[in-house]
């Protein structure tokens, strides 16, 4: 990933904070996962109108002893893996609310 | 995703956070089930302002699962307006209703909201017992329709039976009717007193020769050696077990708003319209009381046979009198079960007489935005 990337929450999930990690829940498939105290920044701050470096830099890094280029290796991984389970939308153009929703939609695809 | 939610709600436990809740949303129904225990006058039920406030409170609590039920949810004008403003603050949305007002469009619109689940009340695959039951002629056929428009919209879909003598011959036929449509189904041979402490409901009940017939059905039990084998002898840790989670991860909330441990238990906690959710959650000392209890502290179940392995419901043992006692139709179940008769089942033989049955307290009158309410179990 060399682009810039936006992250949004997919709004067809259910989640909620229970002690210092996300319990999220996937609608297609009522998938549940826990995401740890980094995903859960990560997850928090997607709102499509930020960049992954930029939440990299200003949250993640702030946040957490972790070297810059390791920290966005990893967020690139978690945000490609959280995608593939439906609960993360990317895009390289920044995501619309109309646009997530049409991601969500049966038919569409989104990564 | 069993093993997971499991270890979240032991988290939740912990951390005493209200993991699960059960919202109902009015007790006005389009059906007049025989068995339901509800009044179905509107005495005031929360406005929509109030519900989107109370929703929020309880997403601040920490509540994960919320169920939206009733009476007849879509009985609610404001029905989508509440469950958008909810899936807004991204709860995991569960419904119960008898799907009878639910068309393309409804299950279309609940498919967009990302609901996790929809329980329908089923009673018979024959239409001239469930409508029986239900009291509305045509509301098999509406709501086996209305499982079809969820379905086609790949909606996880509960059909939840309960049986009573009116439809204890017919569950393998809902059974099948489940697996036609491609749902789940759940049955329940438990009805509950009336909210008014009323027990003609309890006439329904299916029998000790029908339960006993039940429970030795592989269709319904699976494992029939496993699930009627002799209970072994409570240890030390099933005597400081937990009775269930009611007031411990879940609690319950009437459209009048009270807060009650679980639908089943109606004991009152407080009233959301007069202080915060997380308040009564976390200082009500009816909820104390509650969590205090431990099977050691059952004087006659702390005694029983069945201790370690009965279905003992807290809530039906307030109803009978005694949040410490037993609960009956628990008794009569394990007995059915096993053949082996409760402490308490072997004590009423010694003295007969009619269970003391609490009435279920009204709030005191309208004062202000204070409304009179009541805490009903709610069976759908």
């Amino acid at each position: 990933m060399s682009k810039k990337l936006y992250v949004a929450r997919s709004p067809r999930i259910a989640a909620r904070k229970l002690g210092q990690e996300m319990l999220v829940m996937s609608g297609q498939g009522s998938t549940l996962f826990t995401l740890n105290p980094t995903a859960t920044v990560l997850w928090q701050a997607a709102d499509g109108a930020t960049t992954l470096d930029e939440i990299v830099e200003r949250r993640i890094c702030a946040e957490f002893e972790v070297k810059p280029e390791e920290a966005m290796r990893d967020a690139e991984a978690l945000a490609e893996d959280l995608a593939r389970h439906g609960i993360l939308l990317i895009s390289e153009q920044p995501i619309s609310e109309q646009a997530m929703a049409r991601a969500d939609s049966p038919g569409q695809e989104q990564r | 995703m069993g093993a997971l939610m499991q270890e979240m709600s032991e988290r939740a436990l912990r951390l005493g956070v209200p993991f699960s809740v059960q919202l109902d949303l009015t007790y006005r129904c389009n059906e007049q089930c025989v068995h339901c225990y509800l009044d179905h006058d509107d005495h005031g039920e929360m406005t929509t302002v109030e519900i989107k406030h109370l929703l929020k409170e309880m997403a601040e609590a920490g509540v994960f699962i919320l169920t939206l039920s009733g009476g007849e949810i879509f009985m609610r004008k404001d029905f989508f307006e509440i469950l958008e403003h909810a899936r807004a603050l991204t709860f995991c949305i569960k419904l119960k209703t008898n799907a009878v007002l639910i068309r393309e469009a409804q299950a279309a619109r609940l498919r967009d909201l990302g609901v996790e689940s929809i329980q329908v009340s089923i009673y018979s695959h024959r239409p001239e017992v469930h409508d029986a039951i239900t009291k509305i002629p045509g509301s098999l056929r509406r709501s086996i329709n209305a499982i079809r428009f969820l379905k086609s919209q790949g909606l996880k879909v509960i059909i939840a039976n309960v049986l009573m003598t009116e439809n204890m011959q017919d569950y393998h036929g809902v059974r099948a009717l489940a697996d036609e449509l491609g749902t789940e189904c759940t049955l329940d041979p438990t009805v509950t007193p009336m909210m008014d402490g009323g027990r003609s409901t309890l006439d329904l009940n299916a029998g000790e020769s029908a339960l006993r017939t039940l429970f030795r059905d592989e269709a319904f039990v699976g494992n029939v050696d496993e699930f009627c084998a002799l209970p072994p002898a409570p240890d030390e840790n099933s005597m400081e077990s937990l009775p269930c989670s009611a007031g411990h991860t879940a609690c319950y909330v009437s459209p009048y708003g009270e807060f009650y441990p679980c639908v089943q238990f109606p004991l009152s906690c407080g009233n959301v319209r007069q202080q915060r959710f997380v308040d009564i959650w976390r200082n009500s000392e009816q909820l104390k009381e509650v969590r205090s209890i431990r099977l050691r502290d059952l004087s006659s179940c702390s005694q029983c046979a069945h201790g370690s392995t009965c279905t003992r419901c807290p809530g039906l043992a307030f109803m009978e009198g005694n949040m410490r006692g037993p609960s009956t139709a628990d008794c009569e179940k394990s007995f059915a079960r096993t053949g082996i008769p409760s402490a308490n089942l072997l004590a009423k033989k010694q003295n007969p007489s009619v269970p003391r049955l609490v009435q279920i307290q009204l709030v005191p009158a309208i004062t202000g935005s204070r409304l009179s309410g009541m805490g009903a179990p709610q069976v759908m």
